[in-house]
């Protein structure tokens, strides 16, 4: 056994690629289990990304599409990705990277960068929309009003919107997003822990126009990875069975309408965004967090009141299909 | 001496510093450092806080991606790698979000 530590390679990992057999592997694919070089991975990767998009007809000659960037690596390689594919397969796409400033001072100083950094190299036009322009408030000063607990259910409603506003801005056909398998078994498994049925179906579907939140510290994704470590699969089984999953024909399903306030698609009278605005304007920042709080002591305004009482707060962390 | 860096989220965890150069004592009579030794040296001398964000039992925390010299450390057998002089370690969270 030592002699033959002592001989193994040491630049590299002793095996060599899968694909080309000629470069030493440098990752295992746990979608896989192949063992496949640097150059290899990159090629495989983009390759796939292409076949799914021709396979499902993502997208038409001339439309335009916004990109979700946060300046994090998921939606980095997705500019990247994009902007490659594009090119190299004359999809004919307009590209934008479409970015949202929460206004939480020191916090995105370093992903904005970022995003202005993916702007250059992949020669995207940007946009930039703030919490500040488009409702008024910037999330330090929500986090001042409402203090830290259930300021992540501010954050996440208000993301969703912002992203969804700043495509109507640019007046894109459909925003892409970096949600990778870790992000979409985890919802998977959260809608199946609450019971959400309604989100379970939509969850796993190759949509456009989906946004979601990036911070997670749940269990469910530790319990994830853990799962991973067993069987590297386990994520794409997981997706897998979000995608296989049917409802009975007779469950009746919550109908997806528009708020009466802003026109957002909403399953409640007033979307979520509203009615945490409605709050934070009137002083009664509880207002939409929980389930029965919210105008318990001020029962003339009936209509807040309905829909403060329907609508349930969402962990941190939680995609929301 | 060996390069270490931490991104991802990870270099939080050490006073926000992304790269290290550190020397790594021996155990006497162990002939090669493995990336055993070097988790147990990083736990206790690189991470300021919140160890249980870096390790879970005696490896590191799933999610944590591990490069040994630009390789999955996967490949080169995980605990046991053996490391040599000017070796570059590299962990990433996956788990701070995308």
């Amino acid at each position: 056994m030592e002699e033959e530590a002592k001989t193994k390679p040491r630049t590299a990992g002793p095996y060599l690629c899968c694909v080309c057999n000629q470069r030493r592997a440098a990752l295992k694919r746990p979608k896989t289990l192949e063992q496949v070089c640097r150059e290899c991975f990159y090629e495989v990767f983009e390759e796939e990304i292409h076949r799914v998009i021709v396979e499902n007809q993502l997208f038409k000659p001339g439309e335009r599409i916004a990109i979700g960037a946060s300046g994090g690596k998921d939606s980095t390689v997705l500019a990247y990705v994009l902007s490659t594919l594009n090119r190299r397969h004359h999809y004919g796409l307009d590209l934008f990277l479409l970015s949202v400033d929460e206004g939480i001072t020191g916090y995105r100083d370093d992903s904005l960068e970022t995003v202005k950094r993916n702007e250059i190299q992949y020669g995207l036009p940007l946009k930039v929309v703030s919490y500040k322009d488009l409702y008024g408030w910037t999330m330090d000063e929500i986090v001042k009003m409402i203090g830290l607990k259930n300021n992540c259910t501010f954050c996440g409603v208000f993301r969703r919107q912002a992203l969804d506003r700043g495509a109507a801005m640019l007046k894109v056909d459909k925003v892409a997003t970096g949600h990778n398998a870790d992000d979409i078994a985890e919802t998977v498994l959260l809608n199946i822990l609450r019971g959400d049925i309604a989100r379970l179906g939509r969850c796993t579907a190759i949509t456009t126009g989906i946004y979601s939140p990036n911070a997670y510290r749940g269990f469910a994704r530790e319990f994830i990875k853990d799962l991973e470590r067993i069987r590297p699969r386990a994520i794409l089984d997981i997706i897998k069975s979000g995608e296989d999953f049917r409802i009975s024909t007779s469950t009746k399903m919550p109908e997806q309408g528009t708020c009466e306030r802003c026109g957002y698609i909403s399953s409640q009278k007033w979307c979520k965004a509203c009615v945490l605005l409605e709050g934070l304007n009137r002083g009664l920042p509880k207002l939409g967090i929980g389930r029965t709080r919210g105008l318990n002591n001020d029962r003339k305004d009936a209509k807040g009141n309905n829909a403060a009482k329907s609508i349930e707060s969402k962990q941190c962390g939680t995609l929301d299909f | 001496m060996l390069f270490l860096q931490c991104s991802g989220g990870l270099e939080l965890l050490c006073d926000s510093v992304k790269i290290h150069k550190v020397n790594v004592e021996q155990q006497k009579g162990v002939e090669k450092l493995t990336m055993k030794d070097l988790l147990t040296w990083v736990r206790t001398n690189l991470i300021k806080e919140r160890p249980e964000m870096f390790m879970k039992g005696d490896t590191v925390r799933p999610g944590v991606l591990v490069l040994v010299n630009d390789c999955d450390w996967e490949l080169s057998g995980l605990l046991n790698t053996t490391l040599e002089e000017n070796d570059v370690v590299v962990f990433i969270s996956t788990l701070h979000g995308g």
